[in-house]
């Protein structure tokens, strides 16, 4: 037999976590975390109920109008700072809801990571590319 | 079993081989019968994806917007033509079901709404508000 590993952590340690040691350092058992998850999910939720509506409210109240009409909306910094904080938290949103999609139905090796960051990724892409050209509107047009 | 043992201890399956000799799932799809909250669970999964493409869309008709030009002309004419309109109205339609479904989440949540009755009004809101919200949109369009 070889050499025993010496378990070195304290009584209280052990009594607290009874997971054997090989199940203990591939670190199954309860994950530990997620709750943030599920809290920041149903903020964002709440956030989006207000600023979804207004946002589809105002464009379906303009969706006859011209190009002019639609800068001349961009150009009142409410409307503007409405559609910014509603694009930056739908973002948050959707990078929450698809990060648990990912985690249901991807779990091969490179593939599962590779699927989490694409999906931080993309979130942050439309983020920042709303809020640009959102800025665009507002200062130009 | 469908794997075959080996007299000498073989190196533990990598992720790759794991789904190559996965077991079979217990069916379910194929098997159990259709229930509402069941369809109206899977559909606000998939609406949350279809809005995550959405959204990117989305951001990138207010680039269109913000440039001006040749472009914005294209897509603002196509979303005015009968295709464009059906992605509008599917796209309201998916928006509030999301909207709906999460609604009747959050009453969950809260830790009503999980007997029989409460469960049959809630899911039977959800599943036909949105389409009426959304032919009255269509409808005013």
């Amino acid at each position: 037999m070889m050499g025993s590993a010496q378990d070195l952590r304290s009584d209280a340690a052990r009594a607290h976590d009874l997971r054997s040691d090989a199940a203990r350092a591939q670190g199954l058992g309860a994950a530990g975390h997620g709750s943030g998850h599920f809290w920041l999910q149903r903020v964002s939720a709440v956030a989006n109920i207000p600023l979804v509506l207004a946002l589809l409210i105002a464009c379906f109240v303009h969706r006859d109008a011209a190009r002019a009409e639609w800068l001349a909306l961009f150009r009142s910094p409410f409307f503007a700072l409405l559609t910014m904080v509603a694009i930056g938290n739908i973002c948050w949103h959707m990078r929450l809801g698809l990060q648990v999609v990912i985690e249901d139905y991807v779990h091969t090796g490179w593939r599962k990571g590779a699927g989490l960051m694409a999906n931080d990724f993309a979130a942050a892409l439309i983020a920042v590319g709303g809020l640009w050209a959102v800025l665009r509107l507002f200062l130009g047009g | 079993m469908a794997k075959k043992a080996k007299p000498q201890a073989a190196a533990p399956p990598q992720p790759s081989q794991r789904v190559r000799h996965a077991r079979p799932l217990s069916p379910h799809i194929q098997i159990y019968r259709w229930t509402l909250p069941m369809a109206l669970s899977i559909l606000h999964r998939a609406s949350g994806m279809a809005l995550y493409g959405g959204m990117a869309l989305f951001v990138g008709f207010l680039w269109l917007l913000a440039d001006g030009g040749g472009a914005y002309r294209l897509a603002d004419g196509w979303l005015r033509s009968p295709l464009g309109e059906w992605l509008l109205v599917l796209f309201v339609w998916a928006l509030l079901h999301h909207l709906c479904g999460g609604l009747r989440h959050f009453v969950w949540d809260l830790g009503y709404g999980y007997g029989p009755r409460a469960t049959s009004w809630l899911s039977w809101l959800s599943a036909l508000l949105p389409i009426a919200g959304a032919a009255l949109l269509w409808a005013e369009a």
